[in-house]
């Protein structure tokens, strides 16, 4: 019997949009601190799975429980207290392209947490740009970032509130190799540093071993298979999550 | 041929229920406006921060156009006053024109234009890069950030610059009327003001708060449902200055109608 904290909990999961059914039943446990990546082709719904765990999106059955509330039935200043517990990184960053690398990091501290002087919300930010690699870009617009860039000031926007669960949506989409490998030991380091548990949305099995303890791979709906790399991937007998494996690490 | 009319019935009730469902969303949207506008937290300095975009970035081009209007207007009207030799009631008549009607009309479309698109295209880009998303797990409620500020920006800019315009086609007009007909700038404006009632004046700044509320409400909604992508983001800017002329018009209509039972007592 597994003894560590759990922090989320999923049971029977479904969601669907029309007639399209995306989660068909998915059932998933995270404990503290653990860096879990799910794995899955496009499509699949794995944005959709950490997109209902923020509220963002309502499941249509099944529980979705963080820290020992379900998600759905909280109200919306509940969720928005629970929302600061968890930080986002977006697929594209998400970076408010009218406002500068400060205003952005300022916007969510000085929301939701009152009394704090200007000095204290400059430190913070500073801190937060020095851990990411990224004290320069202080007062330059969002637009004048590079793609790995935004992403480490995206990361370091969801800092900012000291969440303890970490999502990353695709960390690595769109990025060079090189950048990809500073993406993954980003997501490393904030995890060694601020004690997160994180999930990361992937496809990208470089960033999926490099960044997680456990995988999970979505097929069709459901976690088709749940453990470590090396028991998930390299041998792996069903032929969709082999092909998966194949495409990334011989084709590619 | 029976099964296409079959298909042809099911898309036309299928067009039927989206127009409905629009509507209805249209509705919800409208009324989440007046359940959040008094609820704190109040976004004070982004109602400031918009009423500063909408009102003094739009001044160059409601200056240029309420001048033109206002030259324009003399002119084509001084013919067929002169006809009868009534050439003086120029300065009456060219008032309670822009004063009742054109100023607003002129403002709001002009408005429409620039800044109900400009409103559309905004939130439908922060739709779709996520933006819109990312305030909300922030723990900021993105509608009372973004829709309740900019709603209230127009709808308390728009009499202003409605008002503004009024004088500014009235300075045009004075300048034609000066030019043509050697009237002093104290004989011009003292006939305008002996013409327009306060009742003019009132309507017009009640019309305009509708207005502004219009290009606000259809620009944020267009732009908060857009989708499809950056395809979406021109779509909702489109429709944006589409529905609010429309709108507009039709919000002209009925405050004519509206203001004239008031006139008739």
């Amino acid at each position: 019997m597994d003894n560590r904290e759990k922090v989320v909990v999923v049971r029977d999961l479904y969601k669907a949009f029309g007639e399209l059914e995306v989660l068909k039943g998915v059932d998933l446990d995270l404990y503290r601190e653990e860096n879990l990546v799910v794995l899955g082709r496009s499509g699949t719904g794995k944005s959709v799975l950490i997109k209902i765990m923020v509220g963002l999106l309502r499941q249509d059955s099944g529980s979705m429980e963080v820290f020992g509330k379900e998600i759905s039935r909280l109200g919306v200043r509940e969720l928005n207290e629970m929302r600061l517990k968890i930080g986002f990184s977006f697929q594209n960053s998400a970076l408010y392209d009218s406002m500068t690398v400060r205003e952005n990091m300022e916007f969510p501290l000085v929301r939701n947490i009152k009394n704090l002087t200007k000095k204290e919300i400059s430190l913070r930010i500073e801190e937060l740009l020095d851990a990411v690699g990224l004290p320069q870009t202080i007062n330059q617009m969002p637009s004048e970032l590079s793609g790995g860039q935004k992403k480490r000031i995206g990361v370091a926007r969801t800092l900012v509130l000291n969440p303890e669960i970490m999502l990353y949506d695709e960390p690595t989409a769109g990025l060079d190799p090189i950048t990809c490998v500073d993406i993954n030991n980003l997501i490393n380091e904030v995890r060694a540093r601020y004690k997160t548990t994180s999930i990361v949305i992937t496809h990208d099995l470089a960033c999926a071993k490099q960044t997680g303890d456990r995988m999970a791979v979505l097929l069709e709906g459901q976690f088709g298979a749940l453990g470590t790399f090396e028991e998930v991937f390299p041998h792996a007998e069903d032929q969709r999550i082999k092909s998966f494996y194949d495409y990334n690490f011989i084709n590619s | 041929m029976a099964g296409q009319s079959t298909t042809r019935k099911h898309v036309f009730s299928r067009k039927i229920d989206a127009f409905f469902k629009g509507l209805a969303d249209a509705w919800n949207f409208v009324k989440r406006f007046f359940q959040e506008v008094f609820v704190p937290p109040y976004e004070f300095k982004e109602v400031i921060h918009q009423c500063y975009r909408i009102g003094v970035e739009s001044l160059p081009l409601i200056s240029l156009t309420g001048f033109i209007v206002g030259i324009v207007f003399t002119n084509q009207s001084r013919p067929s006053l002169s006809e009868f030799g009534a050439t003086s009631w120029l300065p009456s008549l060219i008032a309670i024109a822009i004063v009742r009607a054109m100023g607003p009309l002129v403002t709001a479309l002009i408005a429409a234009g620039k800044v109900g698109s400009g409103i559309g295209a905004e939130i439908a880009s922060m739709k779709v890069t996520e933006q819109i998303d990312a305030m909300e797990v922030s723990g900021t409620n993105p509608y009372k950030f973004l829709v309740v500020s900019r709603v209230l920006a127009t709808t308390f800019m728009i009499p202003v610059l409605v008002m503004y315009t009024d004088f500014v086609a009235l300075m045009g007009a004075f300048i034609n009327v000066n030019a043509n007909e050697l009237v002093s700038i104290s004989t011009f404006f003292a006939q305008v003001f002996s013409s327009v009632t306060f009742l003019d004046v009132f309507a017009s700044i009640i019309k305009s708060l509708f207005f502004g509320f219009t290009i606000g409400m259809v620009g944020c909604y267009k732009g908060y449902t857009s989708s499809k992508g950056t395809e979406g983001v021109g779509k909702a800017a489109n429709a944006a200055v589409v529905i609010s002329m429309f709108l507009i018009f039709i919000e002209e209509l009925l405050s004519l109608q509206i203001i004239n039972l008031f006139r008739i007592k």
